[in-house]
């Protein structure tokens, strides 16, 4: 089947693209670009690097901005995925939804407006075996965004790594934080993995951090050779 | 040992992630061993071999299913314990002489427990994870365990422990498929 991924160049959205490139044809990419940094629907910091990782991974991509307005960016999402019918044929949609049934249960309604298959292969996923599963298949998965106590300074632009998990998996149980980020609590970039034909290297980047609300702000990055 | 029935429209399919894996991960949780077998691939033996059976949901989109009806004959002679989700629900009531109806839903909404029975607890009202364009009409020799007539969420079989449940129990009521692993 010819599919369209929902893509923001975090951990979800790029592991979801790795399923399904095992079991389909993966034939774009599909990047929202909000202008609200609160958005709704989309992962935000740094999303306009995706397209870095689209051509590392060699998937063409389609970019639609958005206001980032709770119910007008859902109909940019659909003009998006509507675009991505008519360019590349695709007959479903992947997401890297775990979690959230705002998110998953207003893409479904849109995958059936326009008569779309829709997938979510991370749906439900053991969070904290999520993050090992991307760690052993080779994902190189940095933090660009913290936004929760107790997470300090440190997090902002580490590696997810066997230490990082093990400390989320102890915030999981004494603060309830989703190990993943999925309720926001922090928010990743990949800068390397199993489908990237070239790796990402960042050449510059701004560190902002204060009362548990951090971002690494990409300003420079490149392709290069593996 | 529980055997989990994938529906999807193909085996090993991307679908398989999201509506069959969550099953089995709440049914190892539960300390019982399980096997997964899509349907089309299904042998009387392993039915034999299961102590309790789940069918599992697919796709919105995904309607295979429900045009091999024929692969689901054994389901009406079946004793043992039977949890039938969404596309199973549907599956279910086609063998037993209902019929499977056109009804879109999708999203979370209150679900109203009618009848106590040994999977959904007494009457009360939850709230449940829908996916589906069908719902069923009650079989003959069923009994409507939550829902109302027009938009059924849940059936038992009268005097068999089948049991069929519209909503996604994955999603925000594991409790349903860690109380069916114990019935």
């Amino acid at each position: 089947m010819h599919l369209g991924v929902l893509f923001s160049g975090g951990k979800d959205s790029v592991f979801a693209c790795r399923r399904a490139m095992e079991t389909d044809s993966v034939v774009c990419l599909i990047t929202i670009v909000s202008e609200n940094p609160e958005s709704y629907m989309f992962h935000t910091p740094n999303v306009c690097w995706a397209d870095l990782i689209a051509e590392a991974i060699g998937v063409p991509q389609i970019i639609v901005p958005t206001a980032g307005e709770e119910e007008a960016e859902l109909s940019d999402l659909r003009d998006a995925i509507f675009a991505a019918k008519k360019r590349y044929g695709i007959e479903g949609v992947v997401t890297g939804a775990i979690e959230s049934v705002y998110q998953a249960a207003r893409v479904q309604r849109i995958c059936r407006e326009l008569d779309l298959w829709c997938f979510n292969p991370l749906w439900q996923i053991d969070q904290v075996e999520y993050l090992r599963l991307l760690v052993s298949e080779g994902f190189e998965v940095i933090v660009t965004g913290v936004f929760a106590y107790p997470l300090d300074e440190s997090w902002v632009g580490a590696g997810i790594d066997e230490e990082r998990i093990r400390e989320l998996e102890f915030l999981q149980k004494r603060y309830r934080i989703n190990p993943s980020g999925e309720g926001g609590e922090l928010e990743t970039f990949v800068l390397d993995g199993p489908i990237f034909k070239k790796r990402i290297e960042i050449l510059k980047a701004e560190k902002t951090y204060e009362n548990y609300r951090g971002r690494l702000i990409i300003q420079e990055a490149r392709l290069v050779d593996k | 040992m529980i055997l989990i029935v994938d529906l999807c429209y193909k085996a090993r399919s991307l679908s398989r992630y999201e509506f069959v894996d969550p099953i089995a991960a709440i049914v190892k949780g539960t300390g019982s061993e399980c096997e997964i077998v899509h349907f089309t691939e299904l042998t009387g033996d392993l039915i034999e071999r299961a102590d309790r059976i789940i069918l599992c949901g697919t796709a919105l989109k995904d309607d295979l299913y429900a045009r091999r009806i024929d692969l689901f004959s054994w389901i009406d002679g079946i004793e043992k314990p039977l949890l039938a989700i969404c596309a199973g629900m549907q599956i279910v009531a086609a063998v037993f002489g209902g019929e499977i109806v056109p009804q879109p839903k999708i999203g979370l909404e209150r679900i109203e427990i009618a009848r106590e029975t040994p999977l959904l607890g007494p009457p009360r009202e939850i709230e449940g994870y829908h996916l589906h364009n069908f719902g069923v009409t009650l079989p003959p020799g069923f009994e409507l365990v939550a829902g109302r007539p027009g938009s059924i969420e849940a059936f038992k079989h009268a005097e068999r422990p089948i049991y069929g449940i519209i909503f996604h129990p994955e999603v925000r009521n594991r409790w349903v498929v860690e109380r069916f692993a114990d019935i």
